[in-house]
């Protein structure tokens, strides 16, 4: 077994010499010949009737090839929302038209109004100024609990009001939990907000639109985390183009984290326009565009009850949330703060009863959808704060009282329709003791006191649904799309291999890991082994890569695939070595004769499989190449426990991150050099929410946070050195890895600890605070130790 | 950006002649000006280049002892040049980033006078004297609210001049975001007295804060100023921090600045 570059192996990346000599090939590198350039106008106002939209002037300026408007887009389809959201009374969500440029009404700041194509950037942006807009602005709704009055100024004139859905679950314990927390010991209950972010990839969004009139075919190359879900939504909804002559690329993607899933207007715009103007329609967003454009991420508020016994047992939870949708119905916005959020209300714990209301709203706000972790955050976040502030409470040990209302036998159903396959979350907490120096706490407090410090712990646990999901559990929860994922393993004559995969790796360094896992299977070098993704005209089909799926569903694809390949190479060397197929072993790249020192070596077979001189032609296919598809069986759950200690500086309010650590249970793991690195770059984004980041609008819908002169974006120097484990393992019980995904864990479990630790601080300081909202910023921290 | 033309006049006397133009504006080391063009937010019709003017380029001392920093020179240098005033040195090696003290100038920050930024502070903190193409401009003179100076149309500055202080400290603390001062409070003692100016809090600017020079009269001891802050009214309220919050924060960082001066 190739050891060096076989599953539990560390290479280093590959994808990273080319990303870091400045050879990657993202689609801003693209240069179509004849291209013309894109620049959309753009609402300045929130909220605004559109009274007329001139573009005569504009239209006749040097350069300009058309002006586009909404009403170009009258026949087009609306830009489809992918999850059906069922409501508690049974009736579906009020789904509106997200038009690709507006029409009638602007409904937020970045709203697309007109788009000029012409043959420069700049000529573009020249003749946008000249089109005159008239608006007749109306009054903004941004605060969710006014857009859910009665009377509130609508965001769409066609639906009854500003309620998306109000969704339930799970609606039958609704009583027996308001019950239980009418008759509990205690109920400690916490409100909060799980504020709005920016995803902020390094690399904007960019799209390309192509069109061949001899051919009819489009091609949109784009900056997506999914292709073919791009070329699902677009072709089959919005514009009408069949599968084969759609093709959709996403090379070289420079970070999603959520962002670069969903369908939005700017691919259909290009596409479309690339076939009105007959030319190739290139669009690059600004830094200035993508905030207020790209979707946002989070933004609930939230109300959390947690019931115990007299014996600090929990027996029932209950929670209230307000979901901002932003303007529009994002791709896979509805199903954030529903299945992916009140399905992890459990936690790690055997709480009996738990009941989740949701309701979604729509304001004048750019459109809010997954952002890395996508509702398992606020799931985790306010879980793991309301159990923290009950231990305060209660006077007991905060990691008592959790390891008191653990899971510990597996499978476990929880109350909220979901199974955990396996883990052990007394093996994680006790793994994060150790590794964070529970037990030198206290000292290190004294230290930082003779320093006039205040030093506080928070310690949390998490756990997350990945490796999404099982079609047909996802289709009666509304899902409009099946979540398996595919692969094709191609061995060519020499045996390398090329495996077409429907994952997209824009960080995640599955050029590195997925070879080492086929290189492991077949015992040859990973060398040998290079993947294929990003293109659906290369690959057989993918659902793309987000929620940590990758590994979890689309390698297991890679996996089925492969056992396929090894089938039939071992009815090929069996022929070569006129054996039975039965007593042929494969090892290090060698098919032998069990008992025998007969042997032929992987190249041999993979020949004889293209030059089928030798061959057992009657019985089975020349060539070596094998497509599986794979539908995972349940969702994958990672678990973990944090602890981060925090230093405040009492006289500005300012906090500082003195140590982190992470004791993870990803299942069996490919390349642990690969999945620090995500875990750290998922607490990086976590202190990021926790400490610094905020979007924010004013009472007009005008974003205050529009740029990175008032968006705080974590910096190196505001993170410590982590320390992370993932030896606690316990693998997945129904994919054929064993694997159960990383990405997001960091993200998602670290800003309960970092709040936690600051609370911790303050109250050791004797300050009576008991929740700041995030980011926990120095004037935040500042004003509650003075209210 | 929208199309201008450009000089890179070679003198001083040169880049004045060309500002004499309406629609020229000078470009220093364009860490705002850039920025703003490529949002469209200013369209001059000409740029007259600084950065190619020796004269205004350098660190010397002049005939009195005071550090003559010529306007054209970037923070960078200015970090590693200006060891008479340790306290100037490490204000201009904490702005922005490499990237930025590697292009921006002294003059260029000072001509703008953005409310949050630190040179202001050291030269409004020192006493320093503002040296144009025209005259001689005290620093008391000089700053005069959000953005605006006492330079004319056209008038270039070519150099400032810090006296040498006995003692002095600059303490920042950073807006989380920009990393901008959210308050920049620079403390300087000279024989005859001390002097406190602050960066990023006030509404109106760059600004002197009397009180503290008073107390601290009396002897260079943050002890002086326990507990004092100046009035929160005039401060600025904004996404990062209340005017209360910004007030509080300028007696803290002037005490900082003070102990740490000793």
């Amino acid at each position: 077994m190739p050891k060096d570059h076989g599953i539990g192996a560390s290479p280093k990346r590959r994808e990273d010499i080319r990303f870091l000599t400045g050879e990657g090939n993202y689609t801003d590198d693209m240069n179509v010949h004849g291209q013309a350039y894109v620049h959309f106008l753009r609402s300045d106002v929130a909220h605004g009737r559109i009274v007329n939209v001139d573009t005569a002037d504009a239209a006749a300026m040097p350069g300009v090839v058309r002006i586009f408007t909404g009403d170009d887009f009258a026949d087009v389809g609306s830009i489809p929302c992918g999850w059906l959201v069922t409501d508690r009374f049974g009736e579906p969500m009020q789904e509106p038209a997200h038009p690709v440029l507006a029409q009638g009404k602007v409904r937020h700041v970045g709203d697309p109004i007109a788009a000029v194509v012409a043959d420069s950037l700049e000529q573009a942006r020249d003749a946008a100024e000249a089109i005159s807009v008239e608006i007749e602005e109306l009054p903004a709704v941004v605060d969710m609990a006014s857009a859910l009055q009665d009377g509130s100024v609508k965001v769409h004139d066609d639906l009854k009001n500003n309620l998306c859905y109000d969704w339930g679950f799970v609606e039958e314990n609704r009583d027996a939990v308001d019950a239980a927390i009418k008759g509990a010991a205690h109920v400690t209950t916490l409100e909060l907000r799980n504020q709005r972010l920016v995803a902020n990839p390094m690399e904007p969004r960019v799209a390309i639109g192509e069109y061949s009139r001899s051919t009819g075919e489009h091609t949109l190359h784009t900056t997506s985390q999914n292709p073919h879900v791009i070329r699902l939504l677009m072709g089959a909804f919005v514009l009408g183009i069949p599968e084969h002559k759609l093709r959709v690329v996403a090379p070289d993607v420079g970070g999603g984290f959520g962002s670069k899933i969903f369908h939005y207007a700017e691919e259909a715009f290009c596409t479309f326009a690339a076939k009105a103007v007959n030319r190739p329609v290139k669009w690059t967003s600004t830094r200035s565009e993508a905030f207020m454009s790209d979707a946002h991420g989070r933004d609930h508020v939230t109300k959390i009850e947690l019931a115990l016994d007299a014996d600090n047992n929990f027996v029932a939870l209950r929670t209230d949330t307000m979901a901002n949708m932003g303007a529009y119905l994002s791709t896979f916005s509805t199903s954030v703060p529903t299945w992916l959020h009140g399905t992890l209300m459990a936690g790690n714990y055997k709480t009996p009863l738990i009941y989740v209301n949701v309701k979604a709203v729509f304001t004048n706000t750019v459109p809010v959808d997954a952002y890395r972790g996508a509702g398992r955050p606020e799931a985790t976040f306010q879980l793991e704060r309301v159990i923290d502030k009950a231990a305060r409470e209660l006077g007991v040990d905060p990691i008592a009282l959790r390891r008191q209302n653990f899971v510990t036998e597996f499978p476990y159903a929880t109350p909220v329709a979901v199974e955990y396959d396996t883990g052990d979350y007394v093996a994680t907490m006790d793994k994060l003791e150790e590794i964070a120096d529970l037990s030198g706490f206290e000292s290190r407090r004294a230290e930082s006191a003779a320093r006039g410090k205040l030093r506080g712990l928070g310690v949390n646990c998490y756990i997350e649904a990945c490796g999404i999901a099982p079609s047909n559990l996802v289709g009666q929860l509304g899902a409009r799309a099946g979540l398996y994922d595919a692969a094709t393993v191609r061995v060519n004559a020499t045996g390398s291999i090329s495996v077409m995969v429907g994952a997209h790796s824009h960080g995640q360094g599955h050029e590195t890991s997925f070879p080492q896992v086929v290189a492991d299977m077949l015992g040859i070098d990973a060398d040998m082994i290079d993947i294929v993704h990003g293109d659906t005209s290369k690959i057989p089909f993918g659902m793309g890569t987000y929620g940590s799926r990758s590994l979890a569903v689309c390698g297991s694809a890679m996996v089925r695939a492969t056992e396929k390949i090894i089938a039939k190479s071992k009815k090929i060397a069996a022929h070569l070595m006129e054996a039975s197929d039965a007593d042929i072993e494969l090892k290090d790249g060698q098919f032998t004769v069990a008992g025998t020192d007969k042997s032929v070596a992987w190249g041999d077979v993979t020949l004889a499989a293209y030059v089928p001189h030798n061959y057992p032609l009657e019985d089975i296919e020349p060539g070596l190449e094998e497509t599986a598809f794979y539908d995972p069986a349940n969702f994958t759950y990672p678990a973990g426990a944090y602890a981060c200690e925090v230093e405040v500086d009492q006289e500005t309010g300012k906090v500082t991150i003195e140590r982190f650590s992470a004791a993870d249970d990803f299942g069996n793991i490919i390349n642990p050099m690969i999945v620090d690195g995500q875990v750290h770059g998922g607490i990086g984004q976590g202190i990021g929410q926790a400490l610094l980041e905020n979007c924010v609008y004013d009472d007009n819908g005008q974003l205050l946070s529009a740029s990175y002169m008032d968006y705080a974006m974590p910096r190196a120097d505001e993170v410590p050195f982590y320390a992370v484990d993932h030896s606690c393992q316990t693998p997945c019980t129904h994919n054929p890895l064993g694997v159960k995904g990383c990405g997001e864990a960091g993200a998602i479990g670290s800003p309960p600890s970092v709040v936690n630790a600051v609370i911790d601080a303050l109250q050791s300081g004797g300050h009576d605070v008991t929740h700041i909202d995030m980011p926990v910023s120095p004037s935040r921290v500042w004003a509650a130790m003075n209210q | 950006m929208y199309s201008f033309d450009f000089e890179k006049p070679s003198t001083i006397a040169d880049a004045v002649a060309a500002l004499a133009d309406d629609d020229a504006q000078a470009l220093a080391g364009g860490q705002t000006l850039i920025p703003t063009l490529k949002q469209r937010l200013a369209s001059p019709e000409k740029l007259i280049s600084l950065t190619g003017i020796p004269e205004l380029q350098g660190i010397c001392t002049g005939d009195n002892g005071a550090l003559c920093i010529g306007a054209g020179t970037t923070h960078a240098d200015v970090a590693a040049g200006a060891g008479a005033f340790p306290a100037l040195a490490a204000l201009a090696g904490n702005i922005g980033d490499p990237a930025v003290r590697s292009r921006g100038t002294i003059g260029g920050s000072v001509a703008n006078n953005d409310p949050s930024a630190c040179y202001p502070a050291a030269v409004l903190g020192a006493g320093a004297t503002v040296v144009t193409n025209a005259r001689e401009i005290a620093a008391d003179d000089f700053f005069d609210g959000l953005f605006e100076t006492a330079l004319e149309e056209g008038e270039i500055i070519t150099e400032v001049r810090f006296p040498i202080p006995e003692v002095a400290n600059y303490q920042k603390f950073e807006q989380p975001a920009s990393r901008f001062a959210l308050v920049g409070v620079f403390v300087v003692k000279f024989a005859d007295g001390v002097r406190v100016a602050v960066t990023g809090a006030s509404e109106e600017g760059v600004f002197r804060w009397r009180e503290a020079e008073n107390a601290l009269s009396n002897g260079m001891d943050a002890a002086l100023i326990e507990g004092m802050s100046p009035n929160a009214d005039d401060m600025i309220t904004d996404l990062h921090g209340s005017a209360a919050y910004r007030a509080h924060l300028v007696g803290v960082m002037t005490r900082r600045a003070v102990a740490a001066a000793n």
